[in-house]
This record gives structure tokens, sequence and C-alpha cells, in this order.
């Protein structure tokens, strides 16, 4: 319905009215904006700090000022033109790649069918996929290296990447959200003459796309930054990832930071571009659960 | 040719039995409408023709093959969905062709076919659109889209109509009707609505607890409805029921007036005498019970009148101009031909 002239008028007073400039804000108002400001500070001040440290000199590196008295690429270059850094960008590359796309593929699948299909023992399968996930990391590290060694995976990619290429908490997450695909489109598929892995792939998969591009982000931001496993995994100075090699910059008598800040400067590009390629899938799943019904 | 049977069809989840031996025909072209309500089996007999369920025992013939053992897409049926089921990653075109995927025809032959359905719904400017810039009657239209364009044998509605609005319910009912007399396909189509079933079938099936209560044409479900259950589900408002007894010629109802019946039973048994609300009428010569006016609720052509008897409350219709005032006693009489008999324990017509 179209608002009348004075209608009109009368709603943009009262909006002006709402906010007189020079009115000052109440208490509660005042309290929000510090404790948002507080939270922005924490979290933007070790990425100013990464950027700062890695625009400095060796020798101003514990002056704890943002702005460097004299900044300088020099440290981009020394990183840049050293060898080892491409390929252990390359190595954490490959890595957190494919692990993404078989996190995202595999979790899905077993999601789908412990959601979707009536099997006997399927009770058991899921509370023994949840069960590892009280399992810490520190726990399993040495099993999974006696299991590289015993295999001869020590040193290789297969040997970092094969206890992240499925996750327990992916399958969790991916069975609940094909719990919010309903029946009625999975049926419809199978009498459209579709079999059981079509199904999944045609109508599912695309149906909860938002859960696949935030299993996607947590995956690859989980592979990218790994420390301790490809640490423990890989002995020869090649096949180190990105978080390993950089903390090699450090040996016993001396900490390069503001090496170790480049290397992660420069670290953070690749995780910025997956998550803002995949922020959008997010964003739009929300809308579009907002218009349904 | 039939081009469904089902022939005692027994259906068990775990250790419950939900089908006792359903046995039905459905003629070609026929519009069979499932009706009775909720947890009555008229979904799990749907979905056991479309093969989403498999039977514990019986035979479902389509066309004269069985296909018990079937897959669904190899049955030759197609089915709509309570919640239309339209993927809403897909546009229109893509969410009709989805039904031909499988075909062996060529693309251009299915690029016709799909056009043409898409011509017959009404909707070939809205092809390229996504699911979410649709009405709801609009979706409906392309699930039903989506089932027509295979030209299935039997067609299957599982309640299609339930998530519209009223108005646009009244308008899909007539719309699917039109549609089958255009197509001439067979459709089975379930629905708890009574107004549904009645308006739109040929025959209607009628299901309580598992079992078929009746099979017939609106008409003969109305008018000569098998048992209790069937009187009081089809009608709106439900047929009153009174209890009588059989005294010589006659059923003595209360204390004072009687009904004529050529019904040969033994003198002294009791039976339940059923009136319809439309055949009840204050005033006229056959009265049958009388007793005070509770409450009036007027529909404008008519009005319904509630009336507290000695046998419980009964609903009369009145006439919408001037009807009984609230408190008035009324005397209430119908039509010997319009009475019903039915058995007090079993519930049965008596004929």
């Amino acid at each position: 319905m179209a608002a009348t002239d004075s209608e009109l008028r009368a709603s943009s007073k009262t909006l002006l009215v709402a906010r007189t400039p020079g009115k000052p804000a109440n208490l509660e108002q005042i309290v929000r904006w510090l404790l948002l400001f507080a939270g922005g500070i924490m979290m933007v001040a070790p990425i100013a700090f990464m950027i700062s440290t890695s625009l400095k000199w060796p020798h101003e590196i514990y002056n704890l000022a943002l702005i460097p008295d004299e900044p300088h690429l020099e440290n981009y270059t020394y990183v840049l033109e050293d060898g080892r850094f491409y390929a252990w960008f390359i190595n954490s590359m490959i890595i957190a790649t494919i692990t993404t796309v078989s996190n995202v593929l595999f979790d899905s699948l077993v999601g789908y069918t412990l959601c979707k299909f009536r099997f006997p023992g399927r009770y058991i399968v899921f509370i023994a996929i949840l069960s590892t996930l009280m399992i810490p990391t520190e726990m399993l590290v040495i099993p999974w290296y006696l299991m590289s060694q015993a295999f001869g995976w020590l040193d290789s990619y297969w040997g970092i990447m094969f206890p992240g290429l499925m996750t327990a908490f992916g399958t969790f997450l991916m069975k609940q959200f094909f719990e919010t695909v309903p029946d009625d489109f999975i049926e419809a598929a199978r009498i459209d003459g579709l079999n059981e892995l079509q199904i999944w792939w045609t109508v599912a998969m695309p149906l909860v796309r938002p859960a696949l591009a935030a299993l996607a982000i947590f995956v690859f931001l989980g592979n990218w930054t790994a420390f301790i496993w490809p640490l423990i995994v890989t002995n020869s100075t090649e096949m180190y990832t990105l978080p390993v090699g950089l903390s090699s910059f450090s040996d016993e008598a001396d900490v390069q930071w503001e090496l170790i800040m480049t290397g992660a400067a420069i670290s953070t590009i690749p995780t910025l571009i997956v998550f803002l390629i995949f922020q959008r899938f997010i964003i739009r799943g929300v809308v579009m659960a907002g218009l349904k019904g | 040719m039939a081009s469904l049977v089902l022939r005692d069809i027994v259906k068990k989840f775990d250790n419950t039995e939900v089908l006792h031996g359903l046995s039905l025909s459905v003629e070609d072209g026929e519009f069979v409408v499932f009706v009775g309500p909720s947890g009555c089996g008229k979904s799990t007999t749907l979905r056991l023709i479309a093969g989403l369920e498999e039977t514990t025992s019986g035979e479902i013939e389509i066309e004269g093959r069985l296909v018990n053992h079937l897959e669904p897409k190899d049955r030759n049926i197609a089915m709509v969905f309570q919640n239309y089921a339209i993927y809403p990653h897909m546009t229109v075109r893509k969410n009709i062709g989805f039904g031909l995927r499988t075909s062996k025809l060529s693309k251009a032959d299915k690029k016709a076919r799909l056009e043409e359905v898409a011509a017959t719904l009404d909707m070939t400017e809205l092809l390229g659109r996504k699911p979410s810039q649709l009405s709801g009657g609009q979706r409906q239209r392309v699930a039903i889209g989506r089932a027509m364009v295979r030209d299935p044998a039997v067609f299957l509605f599982d309640e299609p109509l339930s998530n519209l609005d009223a108005q646009l319910r009244t308008q899909m009912r007539l719309e699917i009707k039109k549609l089958h007399q255009r197509v001439g396909n067979t459709i089975i189509f379930v629905t708890h609505d009574q107004v549904e079933a009645m308006t739109m079938a040929d025959r209607i099936v009628i299901m309580k607890d598992g079992y078929i209560q009746q099979v017939g044409t609106p008409a003969e479900v109305y008018h000569k409805p098998a048992n209790t259950f069937v009187a009081q589900f089809i009608g709106a408002p439900s047929m009153n029921m009174l209890s009588g007894e059989v005294a010589g010629g006659t059923v003595r109802l209360g204390s004072e007036s009687e009904i004529e019946t050529d019904l040969a039973l033994e003198d002294g048994r009791p039976v339940l005498i059923g009136v319809r609300p439309e055949d009840l009428y204050p005033g006229g010569a056959d009265i049958l019970v009388w007793g005070q006016v509770t409450v009036r609720e007027p529909l404008g052509p008519e009005t319904l009148i509630y009336v507290g008897t000695e046998q419980g409350e009964v609903i009369a219709k009145a006439d919408g101009r001037n009807p009984p005032e609230v408190g008035e006693q009324v005397k209430l009489s119908a039509q010997p031909e319009s009475i019903h008999f039915f058995d007090t324990i079993t519930g049965e017509a008596l004929t």
C-alpha cells in the first residue's frame, strides 16, 4: 500500500526525532559499543602486529609500536627469494586442498547414509564415529606415527594427510544438515529414476550447500594451520608445510620473528581467498532459509 | 482394462500391522480418492503403490504387470508430494525436465514434451524461474508438471492440497479435475478432506484403521453409507445418530415417535437411526425428535440449529430467513426415505 505524502512526512519526522544529532547516546548504547570495540581490537590486533612486525628490522621487533620506525619490504624479498618457502607453500596448498575436497565428499556421503538410510548397526556406527571426537589429537599422534612408520608413509604427503581425510566432526555436521532435507525430495528423485548415488549428488548435496561451504572453510583452515602432526611426520625440509617451515626460522640461539611474521602474513592470503569464495554460499544459504515458507 | 489392482495387501511396520488385506481394482482413466482420518493407512497404501515401501504380503499390478519387486522408477507411475518436493536449486524448466532424465526420448522430443506440459499447465512464461520466485499454487503446478511430463500409467497424489490456503485449494481442486478430464490418466489421490474426496472423485475409497470401509461413487457413499463410520465421515456436519428399537413394522424412537420401515427385523432389536442435518428440519409432518434450540449457526441460505433432545444434541437445518430463536422449542422432521438404519453393535447399515 502506498503511503500518502503526509504519512511519509510524519514518519520521516519521527525518524529524525529518534536520532537527533547531538543528543547523547544512552549508557546501554555506550557499553554495547565499547564491548564491540574491545572485541574488534582483540580480533584485529594480532593481525596488525603480524603485519607490523613483518615490516620491521630485526632490532625493532621488541619495540611494540604498531607503526615501524623505518618500514621496509626486505623481509618479504628475503622470504620470497628463499626457495624453501615456495615448496612449503605448495605442500600446504596441496594438502589443504586435497583434505578439503576429501572431507566435503566423504563426510557428506557418510553423513547422508547415516541420516537417510535405515540399516542394522546404523546407530552403533554413528556412536563409534562420534566417540572418536572424544579422543584428543595429542593422544593419537603416537599411534599415527607408528602406523605411518609401519606402512612407510613417513615424510610423504599421504602421511601428512591421512589422519584428516575424513573427520568425525564433519560427518556429524553433515548428518545434522541432511536431517533438514525433507525425505520427499529424495523419494521424488527415486521415483524419477535416479540411483542412490545420483540422488545424493544432484538432489541432496545442492540442498546443503551452505553446510558444505562451512565445512570446506573449517577443513581448509584446520589443515592450512595444522602444526603438530606435520611437524612430527615430516623429516626433510622439502616436505614441511608452511607452519612447520616458518617455525624453522627459529633456532636455539635466535628467533627471527620478522621472518616468521612475514611468512605468516603471506600464508594468510590463501585462507582469505578460500573464505571469500565460500562465505557467499553461507550467506546465500541463510537468505534462502529466510525466504522459505 | 484395470490399470491398477491391489490384491490382499498386508503391510506391517515391525510388528504392527497397518493394512490388513486390502483389495481394490481401479479402471483405466479412473479418478479414485482414498480418504480417511489420519493413521487409516491411506498414505501407506499410496507409498506401497509407488514402491517407496515394500508390501509384507499381497500383490500390486499396474497395467496387468506385477510390480511388487520393481523399483519405483520401473513402475510407470508418478507422484506428487504433499510439500511439492520441487528442487529449490533448479529452475522450473529443470524441475519439470527432471522427470525425463531417464527417459529414452531424443533431446528434441524431450524439449517438445516439456513445452507441451508447460503449456497445458499454463506456465510457459515461468519456465526460467526458481521455485523461490513462485507462489504456492504455482509450485504445486510445477510438481504436477514434473509428474505429467512422464505420461505415467498412474498418477499418485499424496495430500497435495493440504499446504494451500482455502481459496487456492478450491481453485487447485478444480484445476486437477479439469486436468484429469483433459489428459485422462488414472489418478489415485489421497486426502483426509471429505469435501475434496466428494468433489473430485469418480470413486471414493473410505478407509479406517487399515481396512477399507466402503468403495463407491460420491453419490453412493453419501446416500448409501455402508456403516456408521462412513455415514459420519462423509458429509458436514456429521450425520446425527439416534437410538431406537424395532417394534412391529416400525422403529420406535424415544417415547413417542415411530418410523415406518420395511426392514425385516425381530421385535425389540436396538438399532441406530441416522439422519443427516440437511435432511432434518423444523416443522413438517414426519416428526422424529424435539427439543430446545441451544445454538444457531447462520450460513446464509440456511441456518444450522443445535437442538437439545432427550437423545442428546442433534443438528438440523432451518431456513436462513427466519430460523427459530435460541431457546425456542422445535419439532424436527425428516422424510422417511432420508433415514438410515444401522446395527447398534456392528455399525453396519441395515437394508
